[in-house]
């Protein structure tokens, strides 16, 4: 499998009153033409991870690593004017919250038009035309008049089909998935993962899947990386979760409820200190 | 360990108060060291100190009786022997006028600061924990207040009135309270919808003791911030009124009415309206400054720098 | 009969628009506003003073004049009758008589007027121009030396007595530099030169095409105004920088980088369109405050405005005067506030 994305040793941190505080401390994996998934609880450094291979973390914060190199190119060595064509062209991103996530005042069909427009050099109605297939394909009936609604007018999972067809309408190469389905209702969550995981795989893309949810990573993706503390502390294939090893990922799989072993209580994470000065594990394939 | 071999700042800074006194006084030590740790607050605190402090020693301080003329040593410049700010049209020093005029800016600072934001909080808080036809008269009201700009509204209280210093009071609390109100108003409505005062009015809490012993003390905190930044305000609408011969009367050395006397001689002895007019600014810009550092100290979710 | 039997306890509700419902609501609010503002004045001009005829007349009246007023302030009537003569005149334009000027107070308002409205628009302008750049420049640099210079901008107009400011331009540019015009609107020479059509004398020599009194206009202009364009740029800086740095941190921000936009983009066409609304009514704000600062100015600078009129009616106690300028300030006052309040349902897409 080719390697789209190499992240080598990343570090994000963030000077504080007390010092400074590493968010993110020496991850390193890659990413093919796959689904991979990132887990971990809040404050693991995960959703950090993926802006931090978009170069969006804002100053005071702090970037370092030995390289993140798409295609063999080093991100960090780009200016900024470069990383402009990268992102949205090249690797994209949807997020949680497609109320927040969206421009308040703009049109749907206003936003989506910019998205493809920065990077394609198309006309405005030709534009127009692929941003109302793009909405089709991303299953929103009557596309035409969503394009001139306001994102409040939106239910969530509209909104999140939307931001995914934006986010996909420069036809990224990788797609990083932050957490996009955790302010959804559960009833359309589903719907919104197939639809983007069609699409994902139609395109051949590679997918960084960043969540909270065990149980839908592991049904989701093909390789599982669990971050706890800014590092990653076990690297599994997503069918053989249940053969994990350290004792997080396993106490994180005894803390949910399951149908087929039934408990009358179920088991409570301890949290061992000695997880967190461990050395993070390689997330390479 | 017993509590005699604890410094009085380890007792400040302890994790584990033992006593609802000493939660208190930690509080306060606390947010005290944060101030300090702010240059501008302090620089701030330090002129307003200098303000009362001379208020306070006038008598001591002044080099010349304050309205003493001597119209053989009129207009006289910066620096000249025994008057080293210079003597206005009639004679008198300037300085010692103006370190009497930080008694009449203090007054009216201290009035004011009493007097509006007590009224604001009452109506405030009344109106938002009674809701309903209360709630809607009294606000109607507030925005009929707040529907002036506030110095005309003031004019014409003052017309009203007569001038002198207690009207200029007056007048300028009159078109003060309605910001607070609003203001306690917005915090009582979320405090009021809270599950602690719930609890407290299933024990059988009346509304008079939830209002002045739980709601009160909750908007005391940005109540303080406000008034603090507001005093910049307020000083500059007092000498306002003074310059414009309708707050304190001559020959009182307020500084407002100061600028106004020396308007008349603006192109040939400018340091005449200059001085007082520098005394304004510097206490203005203390209570702003001091203002700021106590908002990030009180109210954190409101500083956006 | 009985199936239009009227019963009060339920009432049909009127089968009317929602929008028009809405306007309704708004004119009934705005009619309360302004009642109360009139009663305010009322209060003060007719009820507070113990002697209010001689507060009309003044102290020279004869006993006929004084019973005339007597009887045409309806002071022999119950008060809520008095209120209502007063409200009744006022909305026919009537402020009474000045003592000081001896016209009605209205033609003097309409005379001085259009000199305050001139001075403010130019002053709002400067500090739209000059203060919305710089606070979204100050978000946007948040800590660095422009964010700082920002700041101390800010604070010191806050800080600083405006007639003393003014008195120190004057001094400086006008005294020392000879750069503007001294007080005043016009020079010598220039005045009772210009057809007054709109009463601004910019607008007016501008039309006339006396390209030399326009000059003469702008330089006696441009202190005040620039000092009260510093004021409301201190606020309207201020305002912008607190409302751009919330929306910097809003997630539709990243979003706008994540599709590669540049920084340039990312701040004008997708932060800044967030602010635009409450833009408007920080502008709308500071105009009204301009309206009130230029009180002072106008002092300073000889401007013969309705700050003017209002503090020379003040010290002759001409009550009428006072109330009639308080009064039209109020009512524009909130004529701002609606405007911003429609102007907010116009270009708030969540408003609709």
């Amino acid at each position: 499998m080719s390697t789209l994305l190499d992240v080598d040793n990343l570090w994000v941190k963030f000077p504080t009153r007390n010092g400074i505080f590493d968010a993110v401390r020496g991850v390193s994996f890659s990413l093919g033409r796959e689904r991979l998934g990132i887990v971990g609880e809040s404050g693991s450094g995960k959703s950090l991870t993926g802006r931090a291979i978009l170069r969006l973390i804002r100053n005071p914060g702090i970037v370092e690593a030995g390289h993140i190199s798409l295609h063999g190119e080093n991100l960090l060595d780009k200016s900024e004017k470069d990383m402009r064509a990268i992102r949205g062209e090249k690797i994209s991103m949807v997020m949680q919250d497609p109320k927040f996530s969206l421009n308040p005042v703009m049109t749907v069909g206003d936003q989506i038009i910019e998205a493809y427009r920065l990077h394609a050099k198309a006309s405005k109605s030709e534009a127009y035309k692929k941003s109302v297939e793009m909405l089709e394909a991303v299953a929103i009936r009557d596309p035409k008049r969503v394009m001139k609604a306001y994102p409040h007018e939106m239910s969530g999972g509209m909104g999140q089909r939307i931001m995914i067809a934006m986010m996909l309408i420069p036809n990224p190469e990788i797609l990083i998935a932050d957490e996009p389905t955790s302010a959804l209702d559960v009833s359309v969550q589903g719907q919104v993962l197939s639809i983007m995981d069609k699409l994902v795989k139609d395109r051949g893309m590679g997918l960084l899947f960043i969540s909270h949810d065990l149980n839908l990573v592991s049904q989701f993706c093909d390789r599982v990386l669990i971050m706890y503390s800014g590092r990653i502390v076990e690297v599994c294939d997503a069918d053989k979760l249940h053969e994990a090893q350290h004792p997080y990922t396993k106490g994180l799989l005894g803390s949910l409820p399951k149908f087929d072993e039934p408990s009358d209580r179920l088991q409570v994470l301890t949290r061992d200190p000695a997880w967190r000065d461990a050395p993070s594990v390689e997330g390479r394939a | 360990m017993s509590s005699q071999s604890l410094t009085l700042r380890q007792w400040l800074l302890t994790d584990t108060p033992t006593s609802r006194r000493q939660a208190r006084f930690a509080a306060l030590y606390k947010g005290w060291l944060s101030l300090r740790s702010n240059h501008m607050a302090m620089i701030g605190l330090a002129i307003l100190v200098v303000l009362v402090g001379s208020a306070v020693f006038a008598p001591l301080l002044a080099p010349h009786d304050p309205f003493v003329q001597n119209l053989a040593n009129r207009l006289q410049p910066l620096g000249t022997e025994g008057h080293i700010l210079g003597t206005d049209s009639l004679g008198r020093d300037i300085l010692s006028r103006m370190i009497y005029g930080s008694r009449i800016t203090l007054y009216i600072v201290a009035l004011v600061a009493m007097i509006a934001p007590v009224a604001g909080l009452l109506v405030g808080t009344v109106s938002g924990y009674a809701g309903g036809w209360t709630d809607i008269v009294l606000m109607r009201i507030t925005d009929i207040f707040l529907a002036f700009p506030r110095l005309v509204l003031a004019l014409a209280f003052v017309a009203a009135l007569g001038a002198g210093i207690e009207n200029a009071v007056l007048a300028i609390s009159l078109t003060a309270w309605p910001p607070y109100a609003r203001m306690a108003r917005a915090e009582t409505l979320t405090i009021r919808s809270s599950d602690y005062i719930s609890a407290i009015r299933l024990q059988g809490a009346g509304p008079m003791r939830i209002i002045t012993k739980h709601i009160w003390p909750l908007c005391i905190s940005s109540l303080i911030v406000r008034v603090t930044l507001d005093m910049a305000g307020i000083i500059l609408a007092a000498a306002g009124l003074g310059f414009l011969g309708l707050g304190a009367q001559p020959p009182s050395p307020e500084w407002g009415a100061m600028i106004s006397e020396g308007r008349r001689f603006i192109l040939d002895h400018w340091w005449i309206a200059t001085m007082p007019g520098l005394a304004i600014f510097a206490v203005s810009l203390a209570f702003n400054l001091l203002g700021d550092g106590l908002r990030d100290v009180l109210d954190p979710k409101d500083s956006a720098s | 009969m009985s199936s239009t039997h009227y019963n009060p306890k339920r009432q049909p509700r009127l089968p009317l628009p929602s929008w028009l419902k809405g306007t309704l609501v708004t004119l009934a609010s705005i009619s309360v506003t302004m009642l109360g503002l009139l009663f305010v004045t009322f209060f003060i001009g007719r009820v507070m003073p113990i002697e209010p005829v001689l507060a009309v007349v003044g102290e020279r009246a004869t006993q006929e004049q004084y019973h005339a007023a007597y009887l045409e302030l309806g002071l022999d009537k119950p008060l809520i009758v008095q209120f209502s003569y007063y409200v009744w005149d006022v909305l026919h334009g009537d402020f009474g008589m000045s003592l000081l000027t001896a016209r009605p107070v209205s033609d003097d308002i309409g005379r001085v007027f259009p000199a305050t409205m001139e001075l403010a628009t130019i002053g709002i302008t400067i500090g739209i121009v000059l203060g919305v750049p710089l606070g979204v420049i100050a978000a946007v640099r948040r800590g660095s030396w422009i964010d700082q210079i920002a700041r101390v901008v800010a604070l010191v107009g806050y800080s600083m007595p405006i007639f003393w400011l003014g008195l120190m331009g004057l001094l400086l540019f006008y005294g020392v530099l000879g750069w503007v015009g001294g007080p005043g609107r016009q020079g010598i020479f220039y005045e009772d030169m210009i057809p007054s059509v709109t009463g601004m004398i910019l607008v007016d020599s501008a039309l006339a095409r006396d390209w030399g009194a326009f000059r003469d206009a702008f330089s006696h202009i441009i202190l005040p105004a620039s000092l009260l364009g510093y004021y409301s740029l201190a606020y309207i800086s201020r305002m912008t920088r607190s409302f751009m740095l919330e929306q910097l941190s809003a997630e539709y921000v990243t979003t706008a980088r994540v599709k590669g936009m540049s920084e340039w983009a990312v701040v004008w066409r997708h932060a800044f369109r967030n602010i635009r609304v409450q833009l408007i009514t920080v502008i709308a704000l500071s105009y009204a405050n301009l309206l009130e600062g230029s009180v002072l100015t106008e002092i300073i600078f000889s401007w013969p405005g309705i700050g003017n009129y209002l503090t020379t009616a003040l010290l002759s106690a001409d009550m009428n005067a006072v109330l009639g300028a308080t009064v039209v300030v109020g009512l524009i006052f909130i004529c701002l506030n609606i405007f911003s309040d429609l102007l907010y349902k116009i270009f708030d897409p969540r408003s609709k």
